[in-house]
């Protein structure tokens, strides 16, 4: 048989795949989004700019999500191809899982809230 | 000395702490510490401490250290079985007004220990073990990722045992449950050490747990031999990838419930209070995002090693690995998507309720896909009857009884009637005995030779096999009776003197299954003392189709002289088939990890810290975590990390195997 069994014995040391690792500018650029994605927030709470509560913590989760991608792209390195697709693969997997555990918590103890708490609370069931 | 000195120097520790009322504890230590004696002084005596500490403790090469996680797991399976032998002693015997003979206080820690040292120290190390040695030989790596990480993860889960050992002798365990719920796990109703003990034996380990879980996705990802495509990975491999996938994906959610648990605990915070907006339920709803996926981390490595089996020892390629492949993709997927049929009864309204009985029911359906293949691949092949295939065969008639119970509890209203009943307990211990530990059983004698270089013993193989099968059904059949009749779960005491029986069947169950761990231990005894008469010197015993028979038993330090290329999905059978000639020249130096004390020093410091925490020895926490800091930090520097094997010993090693395999033809 012709089929090779064996690899060649080619350098079995260490080497570095050839996945980006960032420029200066490009981890500047990261630093100043994340400082200003976090100084929003501040300002936000801070001054009182929107009219209430509510909002203002909806608008600071979404400046949240956006800083995780900051982070993701800039300081993770991260892109669709990276690492032969095995960190969008992960990236993917990573957002059912947390979308799963966050709605269904959500889900199952806004139940056991309506449901099981004391009667004095329960005012609005019928 | 002052008292305040005292108090800052051992916290909550006195002389009151050690169980000195409890006779049967004191017995035991007395036994514990005969026999560490005994042992401790055999090592001196024989001058084995320095060649444990170098080939052993500091190795970083993943096949020792997968021996030592199982010699871990069958240390702990002894502590873990009499926890239960005195469970069912106890229920035997506590009928007409008599009280058994172990108070509640010792009691309710039994039951609590033995369900966290049967999962945690047990089941865990066993299936970690197994994916340890195995997946970076089948692959044909050779090590893991990440070496020194996979001794630190083996030491910190040490200490995790370590920990739950220590407090049946200093102070007390747990007495909440193995999932140690609030309020009662809160402060206010457990201000003793027990829950602290559960808190920080199960952090420690944990972080062992999630650290070889990435070590192991890594490796599989990254480290496969050319030629192994996904699709051409072996089923074992598979398993374990998905497994480790569930590891990374939930032990930090048991990390972060713990944590705010100790937060209750320790500075007052209300997470998990009754009162000041904390809740309870959240508690339970976060530990079962856990523990069910833990359940199929469990399960999915013992079905990869039936898969091996089936296929190995029926001499065909396994039905169906594209759908088994699926089905366990699949069941990783949804074990995420189930968790809320463990409190069906805490008050979620029907919609709720019905959406998670539904999605546990379909579980069913690739699980059951999967009992299919390992049938259809057992259709007409030449199957051989060893002990590995007896286990497989046990483990798919138990386990589709174990299912079936499954399936009837994941209907909400059924399972309104038999929560926290021993159905349940009946059910679990149906699908984790006949599931995972049968799995452990078959894995061990079916990989015993390949680490070791002699089969294990047919004879009392065959003892503890029938031992193991009768005693379980007669150790649990009861129970599911018991819990139709509607006898709840951990109970010290009973009434009615009609169940006695029961209890009593379920106690002879326990003593026959005694009998097969005794009959284990034997066989690995007497195995060892006929390792001359069962010696395998072709590296390849049953005759099997992965890559790890492709190697010497044992196998050599770097696993593979030349890395191995595979065409096929069974690729030692494919290499077999078409005539493969091992190489016998060109051997070159082989680029290897280090051994190092770091990982052992540190899950040491570990295992002090959280023996601070537990008894409020705040300078023993501080000093160790420092310590960890340190010792973490100056390993960084460490640049002996890694060396050669030169080539004449390579060519040594391959020349001696040679002759070996010369003399077997």
């Amino acid at each position: 048989m012709s089929t090779d069994t064996h690899a060649a014995h080619a350098d079995d040391h260490h080497h570095h795949d050839g996945h980006a690792h960032g420029s200066f500018s490009t981890y500047m650029l990261g630093f100043v989004l994340s400082v200003v994605l976090t100084a929003i927030p501040f300002w936000l709470v801070m001054s009182g700019a929107l009219p209430s509560k509510q909002i203002t913590a909806l608008v600071i989760m979404a400046f949240a999500v956006v800083q995780i991608v900051v982070h993701m792209i800039y300081f993770l390195h991260m892109n669709t191809t990276s690492e032969n697709g095995w960190s969008m693969m992960a990236l993917i997997f990573t957002i059912v899982m947390v979308v799963i555990a966050l709605s269904g918590s959500l889900w199952v103890m806004s139940h056991l809230n309506s449901n099981m708490m004391p009667i004095h609370q329960m005012s609005g069931m019928k | 000395m002052s008292p305040d000195l005292l108090k800052f120097i051992f916290g909550r520790l006195g002389f009151e702490s050690l169980p000195l009322h409890e006779p049967i504890v004191v017995g035991t230590f007395a036994v514990v510490a005969l026999g560490g004696a005994a042992l401790l002084g055999g090592l001196t005596y024989f001058r084995l401490w320095g060649y444990l500490w170098r080939e052993w403790f500091t190795t970083v090469d993943h096949k020792r250290i997968g021996i030592m996680y199982m010699i871990l797991g069958i240390v702990m399976l002894l502590r873990g079985f009499a926890d239960a032998l005195m469970m069912r002693g106890q229920q035997m015997l506590a009928f007409g007004g008599s009280e058994g003979y172990l108070n509640a206080h010792h009691y309710d820690q039994v039951f609590t220990a033995h369900g966290v040292i049967m999962i945690f120290f047990v089941a865990m190390p066993l299936v970690t073990g197994l994916m340890n040695y195995v997946v970076p030989l089948q692959i044909g790596a050779r090590d893991v990722s990440f070496p020194f990480l996979n001794n630190f993860s083996f030491w910190m889960t040490v200490g995790g045992a370590v920990l739950v050992m220590a407090s049946l002798f200093i102070g007390e365990f747990a007495r909440t449950g193995w999932l140690a719920y609030p309020p009662l796990s809160n402060i206010g109703y457990s201000p003793d050490v027990g829950v602290d003990y559960y808190i920080w034996a199960l952090q420690v380990a944990g972080v062992g747990t999630t650290l070889s879980g990435i070590n192991l996705i890594c490796t599989i990802v990254k480290l496969r031999c050319p030629g192994m495509t996904m699709m051409k990975m072996p089923v074992f491999t598979w398993t374990s990838l998905c497994t480790n996938v569930l590891i990374v994906a939930s032990f930090p959610v048991l990390t972060v419930v713990l944590a705010l648990l100790s937060l209750d605990r320790y500075v007052g915070t209300n997470f998990f209070t009754n009162d000041f907006g904390g809740s309870p339920m959240m508690y339970v709803n976060l530990i079962w995002i856990w523990g069910h996926p833990e359940v199929y981390i469990l399960v999915l490595p013992a079905f990869g090693i039936f898969s091996e089996v089936t296929s190995t020892f029926s001499g065909k390629r396994l039905f169906g690995y594209t759908s088994m492949v699926y089905a366990t993709v699949v069941i990783t997927i949804l074990s995420y998507l189930v968790w809320l049929h463990h409190f069906f009864t805490m008050g979620s309204g029907a919609s709720v309720n019905s959406f998670f009985g539904i999605t546990t029911m379909i579980i069913s359906i690739p699980t059951g896909a999967k009992m299919f293949n390992w049938l259809f691949t057992m259709y007409r092949g030449r199957i051989r009857y060893e002990l590995p295939m007896m286990w497989t065969i046990a483990f798919m008639l138990t386990f589709v009884i174990g299912g079936m119970t499954g399936v009837l509890l994941a209907v909400p209203p059924a399972d309104f009637v038999l929560h926290n009943s021993l159905f349940l307990i009946a059910h679990f211990h149906n699908v984790i005995i006949g599931g995972v530990v049968f799995g452990a059983f078959a894995g061990i004698s079916y990989w015993f030779p390949k680490a070791f270089g002699f089969k294990l013993d047919p004879f009392w193989g065959k003892m503890s096999f029938w031992f193991w099968v009768t005693g379980f059904y007669l150790a649990f059949m009861p129970l599911y009776v018991l819990g139709l009749m509607g006898v709840t779960r951990r109970l010290r005491v009973f009434d009615d003197p009609s169940l006695q029986i029961w209890f009593v069947i379920a106690a002879i169950g326990a003593f026959l299954v005694l009998l097969g761990i005794l009959s284990m231990l034997m066989q690995f005894a007497v195995s060892f003392l006929r390792r001359e008469q069962l010696k395998d010197v072709t590296g390849d015993p049953w005759d099997a189709r992965t890559l790890e028979w492709a190697t010497s038993s044992p196998p050599p330090d770097y696993n593979f002289a030349f890395t191995p290329v595979v065409h096929d999905n069974d690729a030692w059978w494919d290499m077999k088939r078409r005539g493969y000639q091992r190489p016998l020249t060109g051997f070159k130096p082989i680029h290897m990890p280090s051994s190092t004390g770091t990982g052992i020093i540190l899950a040491g410091l570990a295992t002090a810290m959280g023996f601070g925490l537990i008894w409020y020895m705040w300078w023993l926490a501080a000093l160790s975590f420092a310590g960890l800091l340190v010792v973490g930090i100056g390993h960084t520097f460490n640049y002996h990390r890694d060396f050669d094997i030169p080539a004449e010993d390579v060519i040594r090693t391959e020349d001696a195997r040679t002759k070996l395999l010369a003399g077997a033809k």
